[in-house]
């Protein structure tokens, strides 16, 4: 009786090689399948971070605005890190370094001191609040906290100090995202509606996605058309600036006048229906202009629909070089059909990427057929489900709500796929599998330089296609026999 | 230990004072005064702290630090490779400390090694209604799924604490029904200022539930020791314990680089603690030493030199045998390192470093950089207590600028002034500061490479340090337009 536990002591024991050789091979059935989904609490490899890493990204996408955690600055460095490891940049952020004391007293005096430190030291246009676990627990009121750091001279009366609650037991990091995005046009909207002013611009919404490549995809198919734009949030220059010697904490971001003036917008474009879903919710009862919310364009078709859409919404005709380029896009994919066609893909991944991934792999002729989201809503299910329908490529697809990485593992090892589609955390499964990962999505943390690469509209199209059939390819050259080692391919 | 007072040119106690006060004068009052006490000028030849340390983080202020979770899923227990360690509150923590330290594991993943993210993910109603429920569920089913797991660390996150679950008494009645350790490791994010208290927390719970549960079957020899507070970053234990063995002695448990939880168990038996990381695990040493008599040393691996002054001190201890190995050992890579000093000193020689690590290395590896003909010009931890930067002081050259959990303003600044050939920090820095044309290495992960430690690792050190400080790619940076 050594412990307190109350166990005995035992010898120190090597598993016997048998036994691993045993279970490794019975984590690979069915049996082991069935046990794996009767799971009811333990979440094993879950493809989902929490809330505020969503609202620092939202955070970061305006000019100037320092993201600022209330909570622990444990916290922020989990979110700073991650952030730092996907685009491969700096993410400047601070906490007000929350302890057990603030479980007693409450956050208000780590708030004070930490706006008046953050806005003399790092000089933002804006302060961007959101919350960890801690003072959600506890139940701060920062509505009051910040109305009593103005009071008190921590900050100017007139810096914007835009905040959202964000609890980490509740949603992910999209729903995150939107509450900082819905709090930062809020207060910086405020009294800014002027009747009868039109900005002539379109508001375009991106919803979360961190991919710069995305975002600047977008701005090129708007300056294509000459439609003049608002991104909201624009996080392209921050997470993609230029090294020339000079650290700038805040490289870019939406100006914060353009976002004010946003609600005179002659259009409002939100895109990813499920992470912009609160914001545009109140934008369209509150923005001027005419508002549409539609699905991220991945593939032929929600492209298609997205310009029709900017077209039908501005009033402007779809010009012929983005015609030209759709055109190259489908070329490509009649082309590479061949190395596609029939391929069995697992898929998972946020909801808009999701929806996005699994039409444009049915326009292939590709089969989705493990789609998860490890979190995820009925109406998505019924989305993705109505997709996989529509399509005799979707026939053998099957959806999986608030499944997580270690169900996708027993998925691919019982009814296998060609390849899987996902994030850096889909590598254990691929490799298990033993069928090539396709990172087209969040985070990356083992490849350079794809948050560069677009993914949505035509160009993406070009893209997605070329990675897929040429790393096919490339198993067909390394797995072949000599005398199937070919030339041409 | 030298006595010999170090210098570099150009950096005197005043210039650096001064330094430090154009980087205070950034802060609002109150900041500032509380800032003034974490930075100073290095004095050699006291032996002695500097800085004030293991104080809270200001408030608003860009810091590096962790939590306890941290310090406790990230750093002590997760390495353990043959444990379910369950991240028990919301999906974050552990998702975001999921494969991001690099501390490699032997086995089969999912079969009896377990480098992944158990959580309970926490959802609002295990916040209204308490979440001990759901943890006995889950560690019957982790047992049922992964039934070669020794043992199961529950770790839990800010809200359990918060909302006052009962993981012990949870862990207690189902360490007894599914008859594998569960052991509660009470490590909530608000503990403490940083990391540390996690480590602290988590050798604690190692103390209560682990140690001496386990015992060698075989008969317990001379040359029995275990190898403490060496995670496997990169492959480092993979180069440190075969050194050892090298050396004659049989290395018994890693605490916890690719660790074992039985082994970690049965440590009350061995002769020797030998101990790299002091900061995280310094705590079970004293322990093992008041409890069991076990003496414990302190290594330094990194770089030829301490290597071998490490393990003639560990020498030192032990009957000629070993000391005669020891000798054979160091006689056998002695020219192979010098030939590493060879290769790279040329390109290195002169150059100048600054380091902001965790709570070991800006202190260990300060010598690695000296034999490649470097200097350090700054160094500070994220979570080092007073008993760290004694040991700072005799290591760094005089007058040469300490920082504890410095903040990003302050070691922008620093850089500025101080015009280093390269930075030894983390992910959060490296960005920041190869914006600035800074040549970069991370050295808590050792940026994607390693070993580090032992002999097997100073040859990829040097390799790296040149490529970082040498590439072509700096010379790019400034446009010629």
């Amino acid at each position: 009786m050594a412990n307190n536990l109350g166990l005995t002591v035992k010898p120190v024991t090597e598993t016997p090689e048998s036994e691993v050789k045993r279970v490794a091979a019975w984590i690979n059935t069915e049996e082991y399948k069935e046990k794996n989904f009767a799971r009811q609490a333990l979440v094993i490899n879950p493809a989902h971070a929490c809330q505020p890493l969503g609202a620092e990204l939202a955070a970061h996408g305006f000019e100037g605005s320092l993201p600022f955690v209330h909570g622990s600055q444990g916290c922020a460095s989990y979110y700073r890190s991650t952030l730092n490891r996907h685009f491969r940049e700096p993410a400047p952020a601070v906490s007000d370094a929350m302890t057990e004391d603030g479980a007693v007293f409450g956050g208000q005096n780590n708030l004070h001191e930490g706006l008046e430190n953050s806005y003399k030291l790092y000089k933002p246009k804006m302060i961007s609040v959101f919350t960890s676990c801690m003072p959600e627990i506890i139940g701060d009121d920062l509505t009051a906290f910040i109305k009593n750091a103005r009071l008190k001279g921590f900050v100017p009366e007139d810096l914007p100090i835009p905040y959202a609650n964000t609890p980490s037991f509740n949603g992910s990091h999209i729903h995150g995202y939107d509450a900082m995005l819905l709090a930062i046009l809020q207060t910086l909207t405020n009294g800014k509606k002027v009747e009868g002013r039109c900005t002539g611009k379109l508001n375009l919404l991106p919803g979360f996605d961190a991919n710069t490549g995305n975002i600047r995809e977008y701005k090129r198919i708007l300056e294509a058309f000459g439609i003049p734009y608002t991104v909201l949030a624009d996080i392209s220059d921050v997470f993609d600036s230029p090294n020339d010697g000079t650290y700038r904490p805040y490289p870019g971001g939406t100006k914060l006048e353009d976002a004010a003036d946003s609600v005179n917008g002659k259009v409002t474009l939100a895109l990813g229906t499920y992470s912009t879903a609160k914001t545009y919710g109140w934008l369209k009862d509150n923005y001027s202009g005419k508002h549409a919310s539609i699905p991220m364009p991945f593939g032929i078709a929600k492209t298609d629909a997205f310009l029709l859409k900017l077209s039908e919404l501005t009033g402007k005709p779809i010009p012929a070089a983005l015609k030209e380029e759709r055109g190259r896009a489908v070329d490509l994919m009649t082309d590479a059909h061949q190395y596609i066609h029939g391929k069995k893909f697992a898929v998972y991944g946020d909801p808009d990427y999701l929806l996005g991934l699994v039409s444009f792999l049915l326009e292939v002729g590709a089969k989705p057929t493990h789609v998860l989201c490890s979190k995820g809503t009925k109406k998505l299910e019924k989305e993705l489900q109505a997709l996989l329908d529509s399509s005799p490529f979707g026939k053998e697809g099957k959806v999986y709500i608030n499944k997580d990485l270690w169900h996708l593992r027993s998925l691919v090892m019982t009814e296998p796929v060609d390849a899987i589609i996902g994030d850096t955390h889909g590598k254990f499964a691929a490799r298990d599998a033993k069928v090539p990962l396709f990172r087209f999505g969040f985070p990356i943390f083992d490849r350079v330089n794809l948050h560069r690469e677009p993914l949505i509209g035509y160009q993406g199209v070009m893209n997605m296609m070329a990675t897929i059939c040429n790393k096919f390819i490339d198993v067909t050259d390394e797995t072949c026999d000599e005398r199937h080692f070919e030339m041409m391919r | 230990m030298s006595t010999e007072l170090k210098t570099v040119e150009g950096i005197t106690k005043e210039s650096t004072q001064a330094m430090i006060d154009e980087v205070l004068e950034l802060y609002p009052e109150k900041g500032k005064k509380k800032r003034a006490a974490h930075l100073a000028p290095n004095d050699q030849a006291s032996g002695s702290a500097c800085v004030k340390s293991n104080k809270k983080t200001v408030p608003g202020v860009m810091s590096a630090r962790g939590c306890a979770y941290a310090g406790a899923k990230g750093v002590v227990w997760g390495p353990i490779r043959d444990m379910v360690h369950v991240s028990h509150g919301p999906v974050g923590c552990g998702w975001y400390s999921w494969g991001t330290r690099r501390n490699l594991m032997s086995g089969i993943t999912g079969v009896n090694s377990f480098p992944m993210q158990f959580t309970s993910d926490f959802q609002e109603k295990d916040v209204v209604y308490g979440g001990d429920k759901k943890l006995a569920t889950l560690l019957q089913e982790a047992k049922d799924l992964f039934p070669l797991a020794k043992g199961i660390s529950v770790l839990s996150e800010c809200p359990v604490g918060l909302i006052g679950d009962d993981i012990n008494q949870v862990a207690k009645v189902a360490a007894k029904e599914l008859d594998i350790p569960v052991i509660p490791c009470n490590c909530e994010g608000f503990r403490g200022v940083s990391q540390s208290l996690g480590h602290h927390i988590s050798n604690d719970t190692i103390r209560d539930y682990i140690i001496e549960t386990r015992e060698f079957p075989e008969p317990i020899g001379p040359y029995d020791i275990a190898l403490i507070g060496e995670y496997n970053i990169g492959g480092d234990a993979w180069s440190t314990k075969p050194l050892l063995e090298e050396c004659g002695f049989n290395v018994k448990a890693v605490w916890t680089g690719d660790g074992e939880m039985d082994r970690i168990a049965a440590t009350h038996q061995v002769k020797l603690n030998v101990i790299h990381c002091y900061r995280s695990m310094n705590y079970m040493c004293k322990v093992m030493e008041e409890k069991y008599g076990i003496p414990w040393i302190e290594l330094n691996f990194f770089g030829p030199t301490k290597i071998r002054e490490s393990l003639r001190k560990l020498a030192e201890l032990f009957d000629d045998n070993i000391k005669a190995k020891v000798e054979a050992v160091i006689a056998k890579y002695d020219p192979q390192m010098q030939a590493i000093i060879d290769e790279y000193k040329p390109r290195l020689d002169g150059k100048k470093v600054m380091l902001y690590v965790g709570g070991l290395r800006p202190r260990h590896t300060i010598n690695a950089y000296e034999d490649l003909g470097m200097t350090c010009v700054g160094s500070g931890y994220e979570f080092a207590h007073t008993d760290d930067y004694d040991r700072t002081a005799s290591e760094m050259p005089d007058a040469t600028v300490v920082y504890d959990d410095a903040s990003e303003i302050e070691m922008e600044h620093f850089a500025h002034i101080l015009k280093p050939d390269l930075i030894g920090s983390g992910i959060k820095e490296k960005y920041l500061f190869q914006k600035m044309a800074i040549p970069f290495r991370q050295m808590h992960s050792w940026d994607y490479s390693g070993p580090y430690h032992g002999y097997k690792g100073f040859p990829i050190f040097a390799r790296d340090i040149d490529m970082a400080v040498n590439s072509p790619t700096w010379k790019l940076v400034e446009a010629p337009f």
